[in-house]
């Protein structure tokens, strides 16, 4: 009697729970966090995921989630090693996520195949795999707002307009110092298309990981005297390539990658720093709104990640890529009529993006970047880039947006595309 | 077999070259084969001269022509002379902080026989303290004081709860309790500092100076690596001062030649390892301080220790000259090396180029230029 009594009991709670469990899923999202809150790119790592989780517990805080579903984040730290996000992936997936953020390079790479297959999109805000903003090619995978060929075609036109128009960069020499990596490398197939067309004399100098020691490749630069130097690096690469173009007086004509302008990046030396420019498609600071009710809602109830970090660049970035996230989520949401949305419902609020000026406004976010809108073959959302400059304190935004050559980036987008679609025998859908 | 009969050991120690290279002749001929070619390198760079290209036409495209890819960047390099020797000194400066990174490295080697692997996580400590300790509003020499102390009690702590249970313990043990040292400090330092970029406190002198004007090149040092460079020597002078002028100076090389021996003449070993990890953590903060300045304090500073491998394997794990003279061929070589060749390799060969050099001098000299030579009697 005793034992089949167990027995009933030990049903009965089996069932609640996995009830329970079934029901607590269907209230709630879930979102990995891919960190690097260790290792050599951690001071960067650091303020990109306390801008997503920040942002995340901000919308549950403040309206309880997206549409009534509690969003949970989960971060795996992988110190920017590929394979171990990769072992982060593989862990997570049995969770049910179905949008990624893997904030390296060289980890999409790895991640787009695979992601894909498991119906899972791959979200690169600003970094990743450019010729998957072709759609047709990539279904799962979104480079929103914009990429690093847009970017340096974006770089090139500000550089034309500095030199009186765009003819007048016929001549002139412009050294790109980049990581040498997946990463670093991306833009240098535009750099070269434009300097073909353009006119424009081309240096690649190479930095190997981490960029602790560049005395050489500075020489190299005195040797040159370039007009313009592209900065295309990523931790203490940074700080370095910085000091050194200080020490020789050229640091004025340097302009970075977005992933090169930060405040981590002119912190070993503020005043010397004076003048550098790099790319951006955000603002700076936290004189928005929203960051009034980050204070309340997420550091006031004792939520935060880390206070220091709200209002910083790449805290900034990080909340960029929650909010298209979570904005995709909402509209997926709101088409299918569903509260949980899966990877085929996420994959369309992705492709069907439109964040407006008004509903920057709406969250908070007036002014705090262009209007973004996706499509089915266009994955980047045509996102402008804009110029900010250090001025000793911070980061200033001194140009107006401006929009890529898309004339340039799109076509070579869509044959690096195809190519790789032959290769892999994929079919191009149809958009 | 008797432990007299046999000198098999040193078959160890010797390369396929080693027969050549106590030969005068031998690098009479390596000195006189590269004169010449860099001589018909540069004598073929005239282009009105037919018959020196004639000679190289004759000479063949293959060889002379792999010789010429190498030779001529090199060649072309030092018709440069002003931007050479601004290279050359640039190499020189780096080599010296390199050297510096390398010491700590030996000093353990020798009193220990343990090649530390966590010296590269100590400069990271070790800087991070200091800057730390400021950030707290200590003044700088007070907090470079504290500092100074925190590696002696790190030292002690070492010694107390490692190196005296490892006694006598196979090589191989001990270096990999200096891999479980590292980690843990990388993590005791992130949680105890924080990982974020922190900028060192002292008001280093910066921009360059132009002190010689060679054709159009106006040669240039900068005062940071000059500075750098000149702590680095006084770190050295003193090392060596302490080495060869005190009484613990002398124990330590005596440890150092002969453990037991040290031992049987009442040098007291524990003491000796606490000294040696004092002075390794106090080298590892300068290294820290002078490699800090430009990037800021943060973790790729452990990684430094990774151009610290070359020069060690150069100079020989357990020779003090030997890591100052490696320290500057490296940083010599690695520069001139991406300079000329870096672009026709695709750049950034400066990491991979101090390696393939210190795979060089291994297989002409594997115990290093200054390190002892390996003889072992089975």
């Amino acid at each position: 009697m005793i034992r089949k009594l167990t027995l009933v009991l030990a049903s009965v709670t089996l069932v609640t729970s996995a009830v329970a469990v079934a029901q607590t899923q269907a209230q709630t999202q879930y979102f990995p966090v891919f960190s690097y809150r260790t290792g050599p790119y951690a001071p960067n790592g650091i303020p990109s995921a306390d801008g997503i989780v920040d942002y995340m517990a901000l919308l549950n805080e403040r309206d309880g989630g997206v549409g009534g579903v509690k969003l949970v984040t989960e971060e795996c730290e992988f110190g920017y090693n590929t394979k171990r996000g990769v072992e982060c992936y593989e862990r997570l997936k049995s969770k049910g996520p179905v949008i990624v953020m893997p904030y390296s390079t060289g980890l999409t790479y790895k991640l787009l195949p695979s992601a894909a297959k498991d119906k899972v999109v791959v979200l690169t805000v600003g970094y990743g795999r450019t010729d998957a903003s072709d759609g047709r090619v990539f279904p799962w995978a979104f480079t929103t707002p914009t990429t690093y060929w847009s970017q340096a075609s974006a770089f090139v036109k500000y550089m034309g307009a500095q030199s009186g128009g765009m003819k007048r960069l016929k001549g002139k020499k412009i050294a790109l110092i980049y990581h040498n990596s997946a990463y670093g490398k991306e833009p240098i197939p535009t750099l070269q298309t434009l300097a073909k067309r353009l006119g424009f004399k081309l240096t690649l100098l190479a930095v190997d990981h981490p960029g602790q020691e560049q005395k050489a490749t500075w020489l190299k630069i005195r040797r040159l005297r370039p007009n313009y130097i592209l900065l295309w690096g990523w931790g203490v690469m940074n700080q370095v390539a910085i000091k050194e173009a200080a020490n020789i007086g050229m640091v004025k004509r340097m302009i970075g990658v977005w992933w090169s302008g930060a405040e981590q990046d002119v912190a070993p030396s503020p005043k010397a720093a004076i003048g550098y420019r790099a790319g951006t498609f955000h603002a700076a600071g936290r004189d928005f709104p929203i960051f009034k009710d980050i204070d309340k809602y997420v550091y006031g109830r004792g939520k935060g990640t880390n206070k220091s970090s709200v209002g910083q660049i790449l805290y900034n970035r990080g909340m960029v890529n929650a909010i298209f996230a979570t904005e995709a989520m909402r509209g997926a949401q709101k088409k299918f009529g569903v509260k949980r949305v899966n990877g085929d419902q996420m994959r369309w609020g992705m492709e069907n993006l439109n964040i407006t000026a008004a509903r920057w406004t709406a969250m908070g976010l007036k002014g705090f970047m262009a209007p973004i809108k996706n499509t089915c073959a266009d994955h980047e959302g045509n996102g402008p880039v804009m110029i900010q400059r250090w001025n000793g304190k911070v980061w200033k935004i001194i140009s107006k947006p401006i929009s890529p050559m898309q004339n340039v980036i799109r076509p070579m987008i869509e044959a690096s595309a195809a190519a790789f679609a032959k290769k892999n025998g994929i079919t191009p859908r149809k958009c | 077999m008797t432990a007299e009969a046999s000198t098999a050991g040193e078959a160890g120690a010797r390369s396929p070259l080693s027969g050549l290279t106590g030969k005068w002749w031998f690098w009479a001929a390596v000195i006189v084969a590269v004169f010449a070619i860099v001589g018909l390198d540069v004598w073929g760079l005239d282009e009105d001269a037919e018959n020196h290209k004639a000679i190289l036409s004759f000479l063949g495209d293959g060889l002379v022509g792999f010789l010429k890819a190498v030779t001529e960047p090199v060649a072309l390099f030092w018709l440069k002379l002003g931007f050479a020797i601004e290279t050359s000194m640039t190499g020189l400066l780096v080599g010296v902080l390199y050297s510096l990174v390398a010491l700590g490295f030996v000093l353990i080697y020798k009193a220990s026989g343990m090649f530390n692997y966590s010296q590269g996580v100590m400069v990271l400590f070790a800087a991070l303290t200091f800057v730390g300790l400021t950030e707290y509003g200590i003044p700088v020499i007070l907090a470079l004081v504290m500092a100074v102390g925190v590696m002696i009690l790190f030292a002690i702590v070492v010694e107390f709860l490692i190196l005296r249970h490892l006694v006598n313990q196979e090589q191989i043990i001990l270096f990999m309790a200096t891999i479980g040292l590292a980690f843990f400090l990388e993590g005791f330092g992130d949680t105890i500092w924080g990982s974020n970029v922190k900028k060192i406190p002292l008001d280093l002198p910066s921009g360059a100076m132009d002190w010689l004007t060679i054709g159009d090149w106006n040669v240039q040092v900068q005062w940071l690596d000059i500075s750098a460079a000149a702590t680095g020597a006084v770190m050295v002078v003193a090392l060596a001062v302490f080495f060869n002028k005190t009484r613990i100076g002398r124990a330590l090389r005596a440890v150092a030649d002969d453990h037991q021996a040290a031992l049987s003449v009442g040098i007291n070993l524990r003491t000796i390892w606490i000294i040696v990890w004092s002075v390794a953590g106090i080298v590892a903060l300068f290294a820290g301080i002078v490699w800090g300045a430009p990037s800021g304090v943060q973790f790729s500073l452990s990684l430094i220790a990774l151009k610290a491998l070359p020069v060690l394997l150069i100079g020989g794990f357990e020779s003090i000259p030997g890591a100052i003279v490696a320290g500057l061929i490296v940083g010599f070589g690695e520069k001139i090396a991406e300079v000329s060749w870096g672009d026709s390799l695709g750049g950034g060969i400066e990491n991979w180029f101090a390696f393939m050099l210190a795979m060089v001098f291994l297989v002409i000299r594997p115990q290093g230029l200054f390190g002892e030579k390996i003889i072992e009697r089975v």
